[in-house]
């Protein structure tokens, strides 16, 4: 009861704050007082401190399970184990706001310890739009969706979280994720900072690229863990569905990666200064409309949590908001792109890295289109439509093939211009010699469409030149590595898609499937009571032709409080292949639907991610 | 005359015109191709013509329609209005049950008859199929 009362009134307190902050440095650059930068950094400190009473205030509601609060009582039980008491307080929309806005205070106050080199006027300027962005999240907190409201007469028990998101993966996902959307506004405050200071140079780009890969590395992240959370928890066996919430968080991670690799044009030449900052002030546009889309309930999506309308209509007027001050901006403060030295030469770094940056680009569209057009027909006709994964695996697939040659030619060009006499000769046999391992490969392999020949050969080629840097050349591991990682990522896509068999079927206890010279036999369920749920496990024999047995035991398990039922499937893991099986139960019937999948190369698609996020890693510990 | 820096800001502004028309072009048209209609089971009774292509089809699981035989599970969608009976062969989510909301993706035989490989799973179980939620409104 009254730890809710302190955390609402730190919020408020964290507003005022804010208030103040904007006005403070209002009046410094219209020259009215003299800032004093201790005073900055106390203040941010203490607006840090107030959120922070405030979140682990709401955190210490929910591990007491104080059911006055109604964000606790909604999302909370006290049969629930410990872990996602506190995991649950930012499974839910109003806990996960509040994330959003400690992540968003923590990272201005680190950025202003961290930019101490730069000049006195973009750091306050900085400061001013991130405070804007951090007044706005309060207002949304406060006004839309608070989580401290309270319920009176209070309730015995609370209804419990969404047993999906009582998972390991599930509890870390949404708090690196936010880490890498609130990462995108430093940037984007950064960029328009730097427009109006006209501060926009080698060194600034030296200084932001620290946090384009901080946040690139934590969205890649994020995006992974909530993959591999699909991949075992929703019991289909894909890790990407192309579904509008997955979607939301690629768009502003294409924008993204475009920045990683246009700022060292900028670092190097000191060109494309006007569209690194459209792509800072993009990936922050993407994130948040990311958010709106999500928990305004537009989205027809498998993802759907119930949800209410007047946030996203909150979200969306700030959202253009910010959009349309960016825009004014980038106008009014149009940078000078006119250099001594502007000329780009074809064979050269920065015209690969600028079609890396088209390709993602059209990358982006297709997947912005796709997610989008469905609203917007709905909205114009009343008519509802889905747009499937086959709308984004043919516009993607044929675009992919020129995009990993480049991948892979790009690297080795230099900056500036490069000889044509140079060129290497022995990569080029390389491809050569691609080319006839797959005329043989094709045969075994069974492919029937001609892109996805012409994709492992391209991703091929990328795979052995990156791998052949990677040894023979010190300099760029991190690119290398990266690069690699990407060409491992698609090739076992690919594999996995092509090589992976299924089978689905309704059994009985003791019932036998043959597939594919297997035997399954389905032996037994145990049950079994556990803290907050009763479990069923099966217990499956698969035999293979060399008489091999592997047990497998998926598991069904009821919740009591919300009661409902969730399956988890069991994966058996190795290098070569996942296998996987699930099961549900029918009602009132005494059959089990069974789906048992074969995965080949599963694994590499979460191992290929890791060597692309560690080569981000690399990269940015080399930067400090 | 223009000058030699002009025309070949003209040739480069020119290109990526045309390239951005072309991949809108060609974005906009596999869209035409592959997007999946949406239906409740009243606006199949609705249909002047059956065609080939796959559907949603959104609403409540009927009480006491499911049926499992070994390869298929058969159940009927239901607007309240009106009813599809589905034939499913494939793996079933987990909130799949009687008196639950469904969406099921496949291709219409009659207008009676769907036959289905997919059934989308909803991630919380307050939530009801918009359509649904309507059509219950406004009995």
């Amino acid at each position: 009861m009254i730890i809710s009362q302190i955390g609402n009134y730190s919020l408020i307190f964290g507003l005022i704050l804010s208030f103040f902050l904007i006005i403070y440095l209002f009046l410094n650059f219209y020259g009215f007082i003299k800032i004093n930068l201790n005073n900055i950094y106390s203040i941010l400190f203490l607006q840090l401190f107030f959120v922070f009473v405030s979140f682990f205030g709401l955190v210490y509601s929910f591990v007491i399970s104080d059911f006055s609060n109604s964000t606790v009582y909604n999302n909370s039980h006290t049969t629930k184990p410990l872990f996602y008491k506190i995991s649950g307080t930012w499974g839910n929309h109003e806990g996960s706001m509040l994330l959003w806005l400690l992540v968003l205070t923590l990272f201005i106050f680190l950025f202003f310890i961290y930019s101490k080199k730069q000049p006195k006027n973009y750091r306050l300027t900085t400061l001013v739009f991130q405070e804007i962005i951090i007044t706005g999240f309060f207002l949304f907190v406060l006004l839309t969706s608070n989580p401290f409201n309270h319920i009176f007469p209070i309730p015995i028990e609370g209804l419990g979280l969404n047993p999906i998101l009582q998972d390991p993966a599930l509890a870390i996902h949404p708090p690196i994720l936010y880490l890498g959307y609130v990462g995108s506004s430093i940037i984007f405050s950064a960029s328009l900072a730097a427009l109006v200071s006209k501060n926009i140079n080698i060194y600034w780009a030296q200084h932001i690229k620290k946090w384009i890969f901080l946040t690139w590395i934590l969205l890649t992240f994020g995006i992974l863990l909530g993959s591999i959370w699909a991949y075992y928890e929703l019991g289909w066996g894909g890790f990407w569905f192309w579904d509008p919430v997955e979607n939301v968080s690629l768009m502003p991670w294409f924008t993204l990666t475009a920045l990683l690799h246009s700022i060292s044009v900028l670092e190097k030449r000191s060109i494309l200064k006007s569209w690194t900052i459209i792509l800072s002030i993009a990936t922050f546009s993407l994130s948040m409309s990311g958010t709106f889309l999500v928990r305004s309930g537009i989205l027809n999506s498998v993802h759907t949590f119930a949800n209410d309308p007047g946030r996203g209509v909150f979200i969306l007027i700030f959202l253009f908001f910010l959009i349309l001050i960016s825009i004014i901006i980038f106008f009014f403060f149009q940078t000078d792109e006119r250099t001594s030295t502007n000329k780009i030469y074809w064979m050269s770094k920065e015209t690969s890295i600028l079609i890396n940056n088209w390709f993602m680009t059209f990358f982006l569209s297709v997947v912005l289109i796709g997610t989008t057009y469905p609203i917007l027909l709905e909205v114009l006709t009343n008519e509802k439509i889905s747009v499937g994964p086959p709308f984004y695996q043919n516009l993607l697939i044929p675009f992919l093939i020129p995009f990993l040659f480049f991948m892979a030619v790009g690297p080795n060009l230099k900056w500036f211009k490069s000889d044509y006499k140079k060129i290497n000769f022995n990569k080029i046999f390389l491809l050569f010699f691609i080319c006839f391992v797959m005329f043989f490969l094709v045969k075994k392999l069974d492919v029937k469409n001609l892109f996805v020949i012409i994709l492992i050969i391209s991703s091929l080629y990328l795979f052995t030149s990156s791998f052949i840097d990677l040894i023979f050349k010190r300099k760029n591991f991190s690119q290398n590595i990266a690069h690699f990682g990407f060409s491992v990522l698609i090739l076992s896509i690919i594999f996995n898609g092509i090589l992976s068999k299924e089978i689905s079927a309704n059994i009985k206890i003791g019932d036998e499937i043959n597939f594919d010279g297997n035997l399954i036999k389905f032996k037994k369920i145990d049950v079994a009571d556990k803290e907050n749920y009763k479990s069923i496990i099966a217990n499956f024999e698969i035999k293979d032709q060399k008489n091999k047995i592997i047990l497998l035991k998926p598991e069904i398990r009821i919740y009591n409080q919300p009661n409902i039922l969730t399956s988890e499937a069991d994966i058996k893991s190795n290098l070569y292949e996942d296998k996987f099986i699930v099961f549900s139960i029918l009602n009132r019937e005494e059959i089990f639907n069974v789906r048992y999948q074969v995965k080949r190369f599963m694994i590499w698609i979460w191992i290929s991610t890791f060597l692309i996020i560690f080569g981000g890693l690399i990269r940015l510990i080399k930067i400090k | 005359m223009v000058g030699k820096k002009v025309k070949l800001r003209i040739i480069f502004l020119s290109t990526f015109l045309i390239l951005l028309i072309l991949s809108l072009f060609l974005i906009l048209k596999s869209l035409e191709d592959e997007i999946v209609y949406f239906i409740t089971p009243t606006e199949i009774k609705d249909l002047t013509e059956l065609d080939k292509k796959k559907i949603r089809v959104g609403g409540m699981v009927k009480e006491g329609s499911i049926k499992a035989n070994s390869e298929n599970i058969n159940f009927i969608i239901t607007d309240f209005k009106n009813e599809i009976t589905v034939s499913f062969t494939g793996a079933i989510p987990n909130l799949f049950a009687e008196g639950k909301g469904v969406v099921a993706e496949g291709v219409l035989r009659d207008r009676n008859y769907l036959i289905s490989k997919k059934i989308l799973a909803k991630h919380d179980e307050n939530y009801i199929p918009p359509e649904v939620k309507e059509a219950l409104e406004n009995k």
